[in-house]
C-alpha cells in the first residue's frame, strides 16, 4: 500500500491512501496511538488529515510518525471506545420502493439487507453529527436523487453511493430516504456529541410500533 | 448587578467569536473563531484578558452598544474607523474605560472590514463544545447579535490593564494586499501555466466573501487532472479551485471537507490580512 504525505499548511499534513479500507485502517492506527499535540484526525474517502499543535508535535515529527506507523490489515475491533451504536428505524421512507426497484430487489429485501449489515462510521463532514457508514456486507451502489430535496427531516435514514447515513437535523439533501429514527444523532451538550463518530460500529434495528 | 454590554444597533453582522472550536472536525464541526485572530488577540491583551477570551466581531461598522452594571475597559482593533464613546472619538487599538451607561459606537470602517471589540473580562456567553464562537455555517454558538441583545461580561481577569506608552496600531492596508502562499495538497492537479498565473495575476476579492470563504476575481486556473476529487479535509486559508477554474480562499467557517482541489494554502501570517480585505480590493500572491 502506498501512503502519500501532502502539504496542508503550517500545522497539518494530509495523508492520501489507496482507498477507503486503508483510510479506515490508518485512522484506527493513528487513533489507537494518538500522540500529544494532535489536534484533529479527520478521515475522508481517500485521505486522513492530521492537524497538530506544532509547538508540541512539529510537522517533521508528524511526518516521521505518519510514514512509520504500522497499519493492521483488518481494522481492530476495538477501534472505537464507544462500543456499538444501535439505531432503531421505521422503514417507511419516501424513496424506499423506488430505490429497491432501481436495485432490482423488493423493498423487504432492501430493508433486510440494511438490517443485516454490520456498519461502521467511515468519516463525517457534511454537517455536525453526520456519518458516512460503510459495510463489507453492503454490495449496493445507490444513485443519488436527480434533484436534491430542499428539506430532509431530521432522523431520516438514507442511502447514497456505497454509503448509508442518518440526517442529524433538517437540511437539504440528495440521498434516498428509506426510513426514519428517533435517535438523537447530535447534541452538542452531551460528552459524546455525535452518535456516529468515525470508527464506531453501527447496527440498525427495526423499531417496534 | 452584573456588568453587561447591551446591543442597541448591531450593524450588518456582529458575532461573538473567540479563537475557535478545534478538535471536532471529525464530527463535522469546523474550527470557526475570529477571522482576524491577531486582532482578537491584541484586543484581548490590551484589556488584560487571556488571548482566547470571547470578543465581538463587527462587520463594517454601524454598531452601537451600551455598557451597563458598572464601568468597563474595552479595546477596538482590526478594522480602522471612527470609534466613539458617548459621542466623543476615542483612540482605536488602545484600552479605554467606559463609564456605567457609556455608549460605544463603531463608525463605518475606512480600512479593513472587521472590528474586534474586546471587553475586560470577555464576553460571557455559554460555550458550545468549549468555544463561544459563532459558526455561521453550522449555526453553532451564540446567535448573531440583534438589537436589545444583552451580552454578559465575565469576571475581571487577574492581569491588570497593561500600560502601553505607544500606540500598537496596525491598520489594515488600503491598497493592494500581499498574501504569502504555501503549496497545497493538490498543486500538481494544475497546469504549470495555472501555477504561474496564481502568483503573477492581480486578483480582486469578489462580493461573495464571508466567514466561510472569499471568492477571487481573476483568470481561470486550468487543471491538468480532469478527474473528480473525493472530498477531503481542508485547513483555513486553503485556496480551493472550483470546476470553473475560479479560486476561493476557505476561511474559519468553511465546511470540514471540500470536493475541489486546493492549489495553495495562505500562510498563517497572511490569513488575518485576507480576513480584513474588502470586496474589490486587490490581492497579490507571493511564495511564502
Amino acid at each position: 500500500m502506498t501512503r502519500r504525505l501532502l502539504p496542508s499548511g503550517e500545522s497539518a499534513l494530509l495523508v492520501e491512501c489507496d482507498g477507503l479500507d486503508e483510510v479506515l485502517a490508518l485512522h484506527d492506527a493513528l487513533a489507537a496511538e494518538r500522540r500529544p499535540g494532535v489536534v484533529e484526525l479527520v478521515p475522508a474517502a481517500r485521505t486522513v488529515l492530521v492537524a497538530v499543535d506544532p509547538a508540541v508535535l512539529p510537522l517533521e515529527s508528524l511526518a516521521t510518525w505518519l510514514r512509520r506507523i504500522r497499519v493492521e490489515e483488518a481494522p481492530a475491533a476495538t477501534a472505537s471506545a464507544l462500543g456499538e451504536a444501535v439505531i432503531r428505524v421505521v422503514y417507511d421512507g419516501d424513496d424506499l420502493d423506488e430505490t429497491a426497484a432501481l436495485l432490482g430487489i423488493s423493498p423487504e429485501a432492501l430493508v433486510a439487507r440494511h438490517l443485516a449489515a454490520s456498519w461502521r462510521v467511515a468519516f463525517g463532514g457534511f454537517a455536525p453529527g453526520f456519518g458516512y457508514l460503510v459495510s463489507d456486507d453492503w454490495v449496493f451502489d445507490v444513485p443519488r436523487l436527480g434533484a436534491p430535496r430542499a428539506r430532509v427531516p431530521a432522523g431520516s435514514v438514507a442511502l447514497a453511493g456505497a454509503f448509508a447515513g442518518v440526517y442529524p437535523r433538517q437540511s437539504p439533501g440528495g440521498w434516498r430516504l428509506i426510513g426514519r429514527t428517533d435517535a438523537v444523532l447530535w447534541d452538542a451538550g452531551r460528552p459524546e456529541p455525535a452518535l456516529l463518530a468515525p470508527g464506531r460500529r453501527v447496527r440498525f434495528e427495526r423499531a417496534s410500533g | 448587578m452584573t456588568r453587561a454590554l447591551v446591543v442597541e444597533t448591531p450593524g450588518p453582522l456582529a458575532l461573538v467569536e473567540d479563537l475557535g472550536r478545534p478538535g471536532f472536525a471529525h464530527l463535522g464541526v469546523t474550527g470557526s473563531g475570529a477571522l482576524d485572530r491577531g486582532a482578537a488577540r491584541l484586543a484581548n491583551r490590551l484589556v488584560g484578558n487571556p488571548d482566547g477570551a470571547a470578543i465581538v466581531e463587527v462587520l463594517v461598522g454601524g454598531f452601537r452598544a451600551r455598557f451597563t452594571g458598572g464601568a468597563c475597559w474595552f479595546a477596538v482593533t482590526g478594522a480602522w474607523g471612527a470609534v466613539a464613546l458617548d459621542g466623543r472619538d476615542v483612540a482605536p487599538y488602545t484600552a479605554v474605560r467606559a463609564p456605567d451607561g457609556g455608549v460605544l459606537e463603531l463608525g463605518p470602517a475606512v480600512r479593513g472590514l472587521r472590528y474586534s471589540l474586546a471587553v475586560r473580562g470577555g464576553v460571557d456567553e455559554p460555550p458550545v463544545l468549549g468555544s463561544r464562537s459563532r459558526d455561521t455555517l453550522a449555526g453553532l454558538g451564540p446567535e448573531p447579535l440583534g438589537p436589545g441583545r444583552v451580552l454578559a461580561i465575565g469576571a475581571e481577569p487577574g492581569a491588570s490593564v497593561p500600560l502601553i506608552d505607544q500606540e500598537a496600531a496596525f491598520a489594515p492596508p488600503d491598497g493592494a494586499v500581499t498574501v504569502a502562499l504555501r503549496p497545497g495538497p493538490r498543486t500538481d492537479w494544475f497546469t504549470d501555466a495555472a501555477q504561474a498565473t496564481l502568483f503573477e495575476a492581480p486578483w480582486r476579492l469578489s462580493e461573495q466573501a464571508d466567514r466561510i470563504g472569499a471568492r477571487l476575481v481573476g483568470p481561470a486556473l486550468a487543471r491538468r487532472e480532469a478527474g473528480e476529487l473525493a472530498s477531503e479535509a481542508t485547513v483555513p486559508g486553503s485556496v480551493q479551485v472550483a470546476g470553473d477554474g475560479r479560486p476561493t480562499i476557505l476561511l474559519a467557517d468553511r465546511p470540514v471537507t471540500g470536493g475541489y482541489p486546493v492549489i495553495a494554502i495562505v500562510a498563517d501570517s497572511s490569513l488575518d490580512a485576507v480576513a480584513q480585505s474588502r470586496p474589490g480590493q486587490e490581492l497579490r500572491f507571493r511564495h511564502a
